[in-house]
């Protein structure tokens, strides 16, 4: 038989089956379907509709920091100072708001200082070629001590005049929203009967849709554009990247910035959720979501990650807190679980590296 | 029409001069084997040529015309294009993404562009099809042989219309069976009018591809002569110091 051109071009080295066999963040993936059928049949307080939307929301903050985490990794760096950047994002916010500034200057502005500390990041690391880890490792410790500064280190938990507009941002839902259409769209007509019943039925926090749209974006943008292509391709072998004239050190800089703006978001997300700021929020963060995107299936050596697996390990750490907590089982554990999961993970990956020891 | 002519080139770092006078000339379709020992100005006069730096003094002619680099990029615009040593490919992408590594086909309208993947392994399948190789472009470079991998870095050459080829030790880290396909490469490369600059420690690889040899020494170019008028002892010989020049 003949092999055309075209079967060359076409030719994949594994089927579709193949290579979702050979994906960690499948696998993962199944891990986190199988532990909420248990958790839902164990216990009958898993899956009650207000225990799902805590999961939801918990998650969808560990998930979008994730996602910004996940093109670091994915470029060969690691960003710790996401923990600090969410307290510091929040904090801006916080503090302007309650110096009545408009919610639509203090969010930008909070985005900003976001952005200006991963400028910072990306620049150290890209331009003066210092270590990720130790640059990182700095800013962590410098934006949370300029939240402490800003904040006299006092507990804010009045917005200003825009308080309750912050408040539903962060700590709203679909409900909420449904609600708010019911009521506009007149008393006791049909419409604002078919908002109220949507409200019933939908009840998803804002943070968990948020992160559902921010994936399918980070998803399309690793696949289909220049840049998902170069940061992979950084992640590689970066010489060769530059080599080839890649934009390497821009490149490395969008992507701390990126880092730092998800964290910023989510910051700004859950200084809405709990009405409140203090300057330990988001403390230990960074270890959370680099678990997360681990367990999801990111190369921490570079080159390799995904969008979903970065929201996939984010379900499965919430899910394994929260589980722990409706079994009964001393919250203490947690940490031993969460650590077993990562270590599972990567062996998982070691497993199948070993059996291809090409690749 | 010369292909490539360079005229008194030198290059020198601080008190050290690493290549003094050199004049060269490459026609198209002409492979050139440049030889000579650890530190006698190769890789020197290889990244003049590529742009990495420019020469101290001298001239750069491509196609008659006076050329002069800043960077690699102006080098590559001139036609200038160069399979590095460690071919600079990426593990984890494809051999159709390593081909189109820093110049994607993009498809799209205005600032919303996204990657033409068919487009690119399209193009890239061509290649290796006019370079008789049986590399897949959707195949990871990561599982490749040594062979598939430098078919992957000349393909990726063969992308702008090049009018120089510089390959850096093609030959240097794999099996015997793949040297003769890499040499197979090159062969292509000049059928298809490109001039081929090959550096190289080997001298059985020159021997079988080349159409002549120049030889540096200390920095100068001692020999410059075809290969039918020459053997590989003489050249031995010229590369060492035991025949002062020929």
């Amino acid at each position: 038989m003949d092999i055309t051109l075209q079967d060359t071009i076409d030719r994949q080295q594994h089927g579709a089956a193949g290579r979702l066999m050979a994906s960690q963040t499948f696998w993962v993936f199944l891990a986190a379907i199988i532990a909420f059928a248990y958790l839902s049949v164990a216990t009958s307080s898993f899956d009650t509709s207000q225990n799902l939307f805590n999961v939801a929301r918990n998650c969808a903050f560990v998930g979008i920091i994730g996602l910004g985490m996940t093109a670091v990794i994915i470029t060969g760096g690691i960003d710790l100072s996401v923990g600090s950047v969410l307290c510091l994002a929040g904090m801006v916010a916080g503090m302007m708001m309650s110096w009545d500034y408009p919610i639509w200057v203090a969010i930008p502005c909070a985005l900003g200082a976001a952005l200006a500390c991963g400028f910072i990041n990306g620049f150290l690391i890209a331009y003066v070629h210092m270590p990720p880890f130790v640059v990182t490792l700095a800013m962590m410790s410098f934006a949370r001590s300029v939240a402490m500064v800003l904040s006299g280190n006092q507990m804010v938990y009045q917005f200003g005049v825009d308080h309750a507009k912050m408040v539903a941002i962060g700590g709203g839902s679909t409900r909420g929203w449904f609600n708010a259409l019911a009521a506009s769209s007149g008393p006791d007509s049909t419409l604002s009967a078919v908002f109220t019943w949507l409200g019933q039925s939908i009840f998803i926090p804002n943070p968990a849709i948020l992160l559902v749209l921010f994936a399918l974006v980070f998803g399309f943008v690793f696949r289909w554009t220049r840049w998902g292509r170069h940061i992979f391709a950084i992640g590689g072998n970066e010489h060769a990247a530059t080599l080839t004239g890649v934009p390497v050190r821009r490149i490395k800089v969008s992507v701390y910035m990126l880092s730092a703006l998800m964290a910023g978001i989510a910051g700004i997300l859950q200084v809405g959720w709990l009405g409140t700021i203090t300057t330990g929020m988001g403390t230990g963060m960074e270890l959370v979501v680099i678990a997360a995107v681990v367990i999801g299936g990111a190369n921490l050596a570079g080159g390799g990650g995904t969008a979903f697996g970065a929201v996939v390990g984010a379900v499965l750490i919430e899910m394994i807190r929260n589980s722990l907590t409706l079994l009964g089982i001393n919250p203490f554990w947690q940490g031993v679980f969460v650590g077993s999961f990562i270590i599972t993970a990567v062996a998982f990956d070691r497993i199948r590296a070993s059996r291809n020891p090409e690749s | 029409m010369t292909a490539l002519k360079l005229t008194n080139i030198s290059k020198h770092f601080g008190a050290i001069h690493a290549l003094s006078g050199v004049s060269l000339s490459l026609e198209p379709a002409q492979v050139l084997g440049l030889m000579g020992d650890n530190g006698a100005g190769k890789s020197t006069l290889v990244k003049i040529i590529a742009g990495n730096f420019p020469p101290t003094g001298g001239a750069i002619q491509i196609d008659d015309r006076e050329v002069h680099f800043a960077q690699p990029i102006d080098a590559r615009r001139n036609g200038v294009e160069i399979v590095y040593q460690d071919l600079a490919l990426c593990n984890n992408l494809t051999a159709g993404a390593n081909v189109f590594l820093g110049r994607e086909l993009q498809k799209g309208w205005g600032p919303f562009r996204i990657l033409d993947y068919k487009k690119m392994y399209q193009r890239a399948g061509e290649l290796f099809a006019e370079l008789k190789s049986e590399t897949r472009p959707r195949d990871l470079v990561r599982q490749m042989s040594g062979g598939q991998r430098q078919a992957v870095a000349i393909a990726r050459t063969r992308l702008s219309e090049p009018r120089i080829v510089l390959m850096d030790e093609p030959t240097a880290a794999i099996s015997v069976r793949q040297v003769a396909e890499v040499l197979n490469l090159i062969r292509r490369l000049r059928d298809h009018g490109i001039a081929v600059i090959l550096i190289s420690h080997r001298m059985p690889d020159v021997f079988a591809v080349a159409d002549r040899v120049a030889v540096l020494r200390r920095g100068r170019k001692v020999a410059d002569k075809l290969i039918s008028t020459t053997s590989p002892e003489e050249v031995t010989g010229l590369i060492t110091g035991a025949i002062e020049n020929a």
